[in-house]
């Protein structure tokens, strides 16, 4: 059997992924392509890398028995892979190490970044401190008042964090204004993308530096309980979580794969960030084809998710390519539904996981029960829920 | 020959310069959208560029934004940017129309209907801010096979294999962005878009208009002195966005008449 090898030379998993820019992005990615083929497999970036990620960020990150809420349910054996427990709390930070260490061998003194929930965006302010860069960090001005204390976090990092006004004033918007800022300062500046989407290479890179997660699923699940796990469950926002761990275990098909979306106040409604789920159209945004949520005239509609995380309209092509191959299969999570696997995880486990991890632990909590007790389900606890604690307790209506 | 071919080889002979101004359809309303295009054509319009408004316009800068979302909050969108298209066309059949705009709202209508609609309509060119060369060929083959010009931009960064490139599948004119940066960002370095113009001319015999930093009738002299068109966008949605209703179009022919005075000279110069 061919073993997996998309993207093609192109950015291309079968329709969907591309290079969608103007012209005057193209020079930029063009670079960005040959440098990161120069390096993905350089003995000394590599070596450099993962010095950063055992040193720096923690790695490698424990997976770890959830016993007690193995037990709760009542079926598969639930293992957490815990990114949480990285520097800056998440998984992102993996993929801000890989690219500023690229941006840095290019000679580029200036990074920016894109950010949500802010996640991204601290760990991007954070290898900018620590390489000595400079780092503006764009954020939707919705977003700023929701998460301030990530703006703190990233100020005291030293970035810059500028708020965007523009559009629905959230992530997608962040997004465009990065580029533009791209667009802009091409010659001294790298844009650190923070999931797998955005135009050719990224959706590549950001899930190869990602897939040191299922790089060492694979070597640690055996060790625990000598095989692989039966099934593994992640949230998906943009997806890099999801690409990272999912990535490594393509080729094993025996190893089920589930992305979990969010499914707002439920797919019925419209007020969702699930457009695998919900069926929405093929379109192009941000620099790749993929499914998109989008009115009859290809206008991006607003989207809704408790957790800002998730709260973006599309998808990384990739996840779109593996959803039509049925390689993974796409399931989406109310927001009630995660806040109750929240406060479980909390209560039972005594961790605190980010309400975008909620989502996949509230999906993988529901099909345990119909599972054997022999059987393993393999969870990305991608982030830690510190950040959400405010979110958490208003709609528990506790001032903090 | 197409109408622009045609626009472009009439003014030559006159050694006159392509005046094209850039609005966004439906701002700031619909209902006006059309008014002004005629007022445009009054006023010295060449050809004019129609934007397709969308919710995430990545290439623009803050002023064709704030387009976009208004002409969005008043139903506008590609479907009302065809009909709007259309009515222009009830009383003018010889201005060249473009309509400049991005991949999502067009896939979103269906590439085949979207042509067969401004076929209809009789628009004469396309350009797709975000479809690339390597992402556009069967767009691109099916708008040539309509007789639709596919105009493409070309960019300071954009290295002589890539012109090659681009020149291979455009057709009317080569649009050339004259700053590294979104529509309207800053102003232009003449010497530097004089080298690059030049530069593009070696590959192609296409007409070259130069666009994105014109903001004032010196720049737009000066840029008429070394291309064969002028686009001008943010500084006439800027004068949109300014005015209140009754000034209007007074206001939009009275910069469009500058920008055109500044032009002929610059032909006349020449």
């Amino acid at each position: 059997m061919q073993p997996y090898d998309l993207p093609d030379d192109f950015g291309h998993f079968g329709q969907f992924g591309g290079t969608f820019v103007a012209e005057t992005l193209i020079e930029a990615l063009d670079e960005l392509r040959d440098m990161y083929a120069k390096y993905k497999d350089d003995p000394e970036f590599l070596a450099e890398f993962h010095h950063d990620l055992k040193h720096f960020v923690g790695r490698p990150s424990p997976i770890y028995f959830a016993e007690r809420l193995t037990k709760k349910i009542g079926g598969a054996k639930i293992y957490l892979k815990r990114e949480d427990l990285n520097h800056t709390g998440a998984h992102k930070v993996n993929n801000t190490v890989g690219q500023a260490l690229l941006a840095k061998r290019m000679g580029k003194p200036r990074v920016i970044a894109e950010t949500g929930a802010g996640q991204h965006g601290v760990a991007t302010a954070t290898i900018a401190a620590r390489l000595g860069l400079e780092c503006v960090v764009y954020m939707g001005a919705e977003d700023i008042k929701r998460q301030s204390p990530n703006v703190y976090r990233m100020k005291l990092l030293g970035a810059k964090v500028v708020p965007v006004e523009s559009g629905s004033k959230t992530l997608k918007d962040a997004l465009n204004e990065a580029l533009r800022d791209w667009v802009t300062n091409v010659s001294n500046t790298f844009y650190i993308i923070g999931t797998v989407a955005g135009p050719h290479p990224y959706p590549m890179m950001v899930r190869d530096f990602n897939s040191v997660v299922g790089k060492e699923c694979k070597i640690q699940m055996p060790e625990l309980e000598n095989k692989q796990p039966d099934v593994i469950v992640a949230c998906v926002g943009g997806g890099s979580n999801a690409m990272g761990i999912f990535y490594p275990y393509i080729d094993d098909k025996n190893v089920q794969l589930v992305g979990v979306e969010a499914a707002g106040d439920g797919i019925e409604t419209g007020k969702h960030a699930a457009p695998l789920t919900s069926n929405s159209p093929i379109g192009v945004l941000h620099g790749n084809r993929t499914y998109l949520m989008q009115n009859d005239e290809g206008q991006i509609i607003d989207t809704h998710s408790v957790s800002a995380g998730l709260d973006y309209p599309g998808v990384g092509p990739e996840h779109s390519w593996l959803k039509d191959s049925g390689r993974a299969s796409y399931v989406a999570i109310k927001d009630k539904e995660a806040l109750e696997s929240f406060h479980n995880l909390c209560l039972i486990e005594g961790i605190i996981p980010a309400l975008e991890t909620s989502h996949a632990l509230a999906y993988a909590e529901k099909i345990a029960a119909k599972m054997s007790p022999d059987e393993i389900i393999l969870v990305n606890l991608s982030g830690r829920g510190d950040k959400d604690i405010n979110t958490v307790a208003n709609i528990s209506g506790i001032s903090l | 020959m197409s109408k622009i071919q045609a626009t472009f080889k009439a003014l030559k002979n006159n050694k006159e310069k392509a005046l094209i101004p850039f609005i966004t359809a439906g701002d700031p309303h619909p209902d006006k959208t059309v008014e002004i295009m005629h007022a445009l054509v009054e006023s010295g319009a060449d050809m004019i560029e129609l934007g397709i408004p969308f919710s995430d316009p990545m290439a623009d800068g803050p002023v064709i934004q704030r387009a976009s979302e208004r002409a969005l909050k008043n139903n506008g969108g590609i479907s009302k940017t065809i009909k709007l298209a259309a009515e222009f066309r009830v009383t003018n059949k010889t201005t060249p129309l473009i309509l400049m705009g991005y991949a999502n709202p067009i896939e979103a209508i269906g590439i085949d209907n979207f042509i067969s609609l401004i076929k209809e309509v009789d628009i004469d060119g396309v350009i797709t801010v975000d479809y690339p060369p390597e992402e556009s060929e069967l767009f691109v083959n099916k708008l040539k096979e309509n007789n639709i010009d596919s105009i493409f931009l070309i960019s300071p960064t954009t290295e002589d294999k890539r012109i090659e490139l681009i020149i291979n599948q455009a057709t009317g004119f080569l649009y050339y962005v004259s700053l590294k940066g979104v529509t309207g960002s800053a102003n232009i370095d003449i010497n530097q878009v004089t080298k690059k113009v030049l530069n593009i001319k070696e590959f192609s015999d296409l007409p070259i208009a130069v666009g994105f930093g014109v903001r004032d009738a010196k720049t737009a002299n000066e840029v008429a002195l070394i291309s064969d068109a002028v686009v001008v966008g943010s500084k006439i949605v800027q004068e949109i966005e300014n005015s209140n209703e009754d000034d209007l179009i007074d206001n939009v022919k009275n910069l469009m008449l500058e920008l055109k005075n500044s032009i002929n000279d610059g032909a006349i110069i020449k």
